[in-house]
């Protein structure tokens, strides 16, 4: 099964590249713009047919590995086979 | 006096900082490649500067899981004394053996240049304690992620407990000198045993002869010098 996990900085974190997108693009005219937010998409394949237990396995790699919770957090979302 | 460099793929600090404490000891300490799973004791462990794995993930996520690092966990157990130098700092605060994350520098861009460090007068770090507090020392830093963060409660709790050891610039005089962002001006922090030493600026490149400065040779020898005492 094939699982999507999102990892963001965690509001509040300083995050020097989205604040330098976020200014080159007010600076290309996006005066609309509000805010610029940067993160990692990783998926994995994990060997379950049941989605919980591929979401508890998913978290489990975010905790010990994916994701630094002291500045990261993360979202599990499990891919429907097409 | 037993030292041990813990060596990952892409460490590429090991071999100045093997010299170093040569240097300084008379004898050579044993580079420790991370497939190691055992560590024989040691008097210090260095985590050295690099580019461990690549940087890939974020710096020092995957070195702060390597077989060695169990080792490294027990030995910090048993109180000993662990130093981590650039690289070395990322994967000791990967590892949860520091508090805080060191994020992409402010300006984002690698800072190459050489820093004046304050020793902060209330450190806590058993490391260092011979070290002149009212002397800067001048040692280069080398990185792209060495902007120290940390949440207000943990800065707070680090502050209060003098875990913080290195501030660039004057210690009285905020941002001056600061090459990456860090919060309070923060370039080395200690756990809350005062054992374990994380810093970004490498002290292994201001050993005198030939380089800028000698200072870097003045703190590592008030590190080995707080051990044999």
């Amino acid at each position: 099964m094939q699982v999507t996990i999102t990892i963001e900085k965690k509001p509040g974190v300083l995050d020097p590249e989205a604040q330098a997108v976020n200014q080159a693009l007010s600076s290309l005219g996006f005066d609309d713009l509000q805010g610029v937010t940067m993160g990692r998409q990783i998926t994995v394949s994990i060997d379950t047919d049941d989605q919980e237990r591929a979401r508890y396995r998913a978290a489990k790699m975010c905790e010990s590995l994916l994701a630094n919770t002291v500045i990261e957090s993360y979202t599990i979302e499990i891919n429907e086979p097409s | 006096m037993r030292v041990a460099i813990i060596v990952f793929p892409g460490s590429n600090c090991d071999r100045d900082m093997m010299v170093a404490v040569e240097t300084l000891t008379g004898r050579r300490p044993a580079l420790i490649w991370h497939k190691q799973t055992n560590l024989d004791p040691v008097d210090l462990a260095i985590i050295p500067g690099g580019f461990s794995f690549g940087d890939y993930l974020r710096c020092g996520a995957l070195a702060a899981h390597a077989p060695i690092m169990n080792a490294l966990h027990d030995h910090a157990a048993r109180g000993g004394a662990i130093l981590g130098v650039c690289n070395g700092f990322q994967i000791l605060s990967e590892a949860g053996m520091l508090p805080g994350y060191l994020a992409r520098n402010k300006e984002l861009k690698f800072v190459c240049k050489q820093t004046t460090l304050s020793v902060s007068s209330d450190t806590s770090c058993e490391l260092i304690k011979s070290l002149d507090n009212s002397e800067k020392l001048h040692i280069p830093v080398a990185h792209n992620e060495g902007n120290f963060f940390a949440d207000p409660e943990t800065l707070d709790a680090i502050e209060s407990n003098g875990q913080v050891v290195l501030r660039y610039g004057n210690e009285d005089k905020q941002n001056s000198g600061n090459p990456n962002g860090s919060l309070n001006d923060i370039a080395g922090i200690c756990s809350s045993n005062g054992k374990i030493l994380g810093m970004m600026p490498h002290p292994e490149r201001a050993m005198g002869a030939g380089h800028e400065s000698a200072d870097g040779k003045k703190l590592l020898q008030s590190i080995f010098e707080a051990i044999v005492t």
